[in-house]
């Protein structure tokens, strides 16, 4: 790491988000995103957290085509749009071509130094489509950083069910109908494990209600060398039927449910960052979202239970492991 | 001065690349062309060149990495086969729609269904409207000669637009012919360094690239990429002719062979090309004024030329290694647009197409004099039997 531990905890302790906020921003507002959408406020944040100059990929979806529409932009860095299922290949070619330009050292025309690699994609764009071009890009060991910005769908084509989309969500392609009171019958996939499981150096998930932790996080993955993944709760109130005022209470709650556990896995130790004062019952989360109004049927006792019993097993499984790695980390200390 | 060789075709088009040294490589497997990345990884761990490898995922993802790697800023090289285009068939239009001077040889093979990995066109003419510059050879010299020049036309500020350079698999990729490599030297002088347009990595002026463009400017995006395409002929008669300074070898927008005073002719792309041109020879020899014609820049395609060049023929008929099912083979319907336009001044051969070749069928000398004897008989006022037919198939 090209910044230490303590030079990271001691910015943690220092950064100031009215502070933070003055600053020039890199993506500006002007965007055409939905009011009350979660993703620019990730975006904002994750922008935030570095000082370094940085490129941008970004996969086909809600956040590209609502911030680059010709003659305009929101954004202030370079950035790079190519298609859907793609955002890491696209953007491992450009740090590709960046360390050959650095290597060949052709003076003037030589780019800037300790330039960083971000890519944004949906879950559509991350979880399905392109999870392929992400695995590549990962097991390459290209020095960028992949964000997924996570609402739990394919919003952008109007709110069909992806591999992100909760248990019992009911989208536009998994309707809840008299043959299927249940909304989606499956279990989201794990995406931020899946990505641990490549070996990069770092992987975490966070949530813009928790913005210190998620920009610690960003700035963290920028000091390590090599691919890094963070997945980011990013509420959509068109698709989770939500208002437009609280996308920020509603991730809180996503937190606090312990329905998005907030965690890092670091060189293959897992550690949860954020863990509740007191696990809230997940209908706290569930309730205010028109997806899962139906799970609140009569008939739908038992499938609630089920989500219930889902985010119970998940959360459990991360806590055991997280003080597995604590006591590891303790005996080799 | 170059060098004599007996190479492959692949050997020879990695050299090609190798002279190049461009900047980055992304790479994929697919056979028939997979010896060219091969032999250019080798290169690379050799330290021959100082190119960056990007060993991607899959060939949608070789050519996005291309994509981003040229919009960044440097010189892009890749190379791939049939499957391997068909699945980078979205990345095609991206590459060309953000004026990305990306070279890639094409290293012909036929689609599945069913699965065949030999010789045909079917790869490179369902690239056709890609927004690509298409070169075509007809040999490993040929291939090499083309891959030279493809960086010195998609990288040309007038066109700033990727090219393919598309060889016959196996036929030509895999088979041991003699040639000549120029030197070093001399391909490095000639191609020079590579001159960066709009570059992503230039961070104190940042750009956006891939847009969102709607129905107010997409249309004028399109006719733009037309325009460009537009220059594409006269960009790639220059470099042929500053091509020949340096290897006396001479290339045109297509090969006319002994068609001047010919009365029918064949036009037939790649190796069979070489085949032909024996039985064209043959005939001559026996008193039939037989010509073929070889395209070699087929997108842009260069109606007007083509359509003077065979204007004063009897018969002609167009050889197809593809077809569009349901349609003509693909090479037929350029030609009969190209004749079209002299449609009301009787300077128009009859026209028939013949699809030959499919999954690396062999083409052999008796296909050809069979056509060009069924073609005499057409000018000498035989009727058009059939306009489109299969030939060599085993019944």
């Amino acid at each position: 790491m090209e910044l230490s531990t303590k030079e990271l905890l001691k910015w943690s302790a220092e950064v100031k988000l009215r502070q933070k906020s003055k600053q020039e921003a890199r993506f500006e507002h002007g965007h055409r995103m939905c009011a009350g959408c979660g993703a620019p406020t990730v975006v904002k944040m994750v922008l935030m957290a570095t000082e370094y100059p940085v490129v941008v990929s970004n996969a086909t979806g809600c956040l590209e085509v609502s911030s680059c529409i010709q003659d305009y932009t929101a954004w202030k860095v370079p950035w790079i749009h190519t298609a859907f299922e793609n955002a890491a290949a696209t953007l491992a070619g450009v740090e590709t071509m960046y360390r050959a330009l650095r290597k060949r050292e052709s003076g003037k025309s030589s780019p800037a130094e300790n330039v960083k690699f971000i890519a944004f994609g949906g879950d559509g764009g991350t979880y399905d489509i392109g999870l392929q071009s992400l695995s590549g890009a990962m097991e390459r060991g290209h020095d960028m950083l992949y964000v997924c910005y996570d609402n739990g769908a394919y919003m952008n084509t109007g709110i069909q069910r992806s591999s992100a989309t909760p248990l019992g969500a009911d989208t536009t392609t998994s309707p809840i109908g008299s043959a299927n009171p249940g909304g989606k019958l499956q279990s989201r996939k794990d995406l931020t494990r899946i990505m641990a499981a490549h070996g990069i150096p770092y992987a975490a998930q966070a949530s813009p209600s928790h913005w210190l932790d998620l920009m610690t996080k960003v700035k963290k993955a920028h000091e390590i060398k090599g691919p890094k993944f963070i997945n980011i709760l990013s509420p959509c109130n068109r698709g989770w039927r939500t208002a437009t005022d609280n996308s920020i209470e509603i991730s809180r709650l996503a937190v606090e449910t312990c329905y998005w556990p907030l965690y890092e896995v670091e060189d293959g130790k897992l550690r949860v960052t954020v863990i509740p004062e007191e696990k809230k019952p997940a209908d706290l989360f569930l309730k205010p979202q028109g997806r899962f109004k139906h799970l609140f049927a009569p008939e739908n006792e038992a499938f609630l239970k089920k989500v219930q019993g889902e985010i119970d097993r998940v959360w459990e499984g991360l806590l055991k492991e997280s003080a597995a790695s604590a006591e590891t980390g303790n005996r080799a200390g | 001065m170059g060098k004599i060789v007996a190479v492959t075709g692949n050997e020879a088009v990695a050299n090609a690349l190798r002279q190049a040294d461009p900047d980055v490589c992304s790479l994929y497997p697919i056979t028939p062309q997979t010896d060219i990345v091969q032999r250019f990884s080798s290169f690379v761990s050799n330290g021959v060149v100082k190119t960056e490898l990007l060993n991607a995922e899959s060939e949608h993802s070789a050519m996005s990495a291309a994509i981003g790697a040229a919009a960044a800023g440097g010189r892009v090289i890749t190379a791939t086969s049939s499957q391997g285009m068909a699945l980078m068939w979205e990345m095609l239009h991206i590459a060309s729609g953000m004026n990305l001077p990306i070279i890639m040889p094409l290293v012909n093979r036929a689609l599945s269904a069913p699965l065949n990995i030999h010789g045909d066109h079917s790869d490179g003419m369902g690239a056709r409207d890609t927004g690509w510059i298409q070169l075509w050879s007809e040999s490993a010299q040929e291939a090499y000669d083309n891959t030279i020049m493809a960086f010195r036309i998609g990288e040309h500020m007038d066109i700033r637009l990727p090219v393919m350079v598309c060889m016959d698999g196996f036929i030509v990729s895999h088979s041991i012919a003699r040639m000549e490599y120029l030197e070093d030297e001399e391909v490095k002088n000639f191609i020079g360094p590579y001159a960066p347009k709009n570059p992503l990595l230039d961070i104190e002026h940042p750009k956006s690239f891939g847009p969102l463009i709607l129905t107010d400017l997409y249309h004028e995006y399109k006719r733009l990429q037309h325009e460009i395409m537009g220059r594409v002929k006269g960009v790639a008669l220059k470099v042929s002719d500053e091509f020949a300074k340096i290897s006396g070898r001479k290339y045109g927008l297509f090969e006319a062979y002994r068609l001047e005073d010919a009365e029918i002719a064949l036009v037939i792309l790649n190796s069979a090309a070489g085949t032909s041109k024996d039985v064209v020879d043959e005939l001559r020899d026996k008193g039939i004024k037989a010509g073929l014609l070889k395209p070699r820049l087929f997108r842009p395609f260069p109606y007007e030329e083509v359509g003077e060049a065979l204007a004063h023929l009897k018969a002609v008929c167009v050889m197809d290694r593809a077809d569009s099912f349901g349609g003509y083979g693909p090479m037929f319907m350029e030609i009969s647009s190209a004749m079209y336009q002299n449609v009301g001044t009787g300077r128009k051969p009859k026209l028939i197409n013949k699809i030959y070749g499919l999954g690396g069928r062999d083409y052999m000398p008796h296909d050809a004099r069979q056509v060009l004897l069924e073609l005499h008989e057409i000018a000498g006022g035989a009727p058009v039997r059939v306009v489109k037919e299969y030939i060599g198939v085993r019944e």
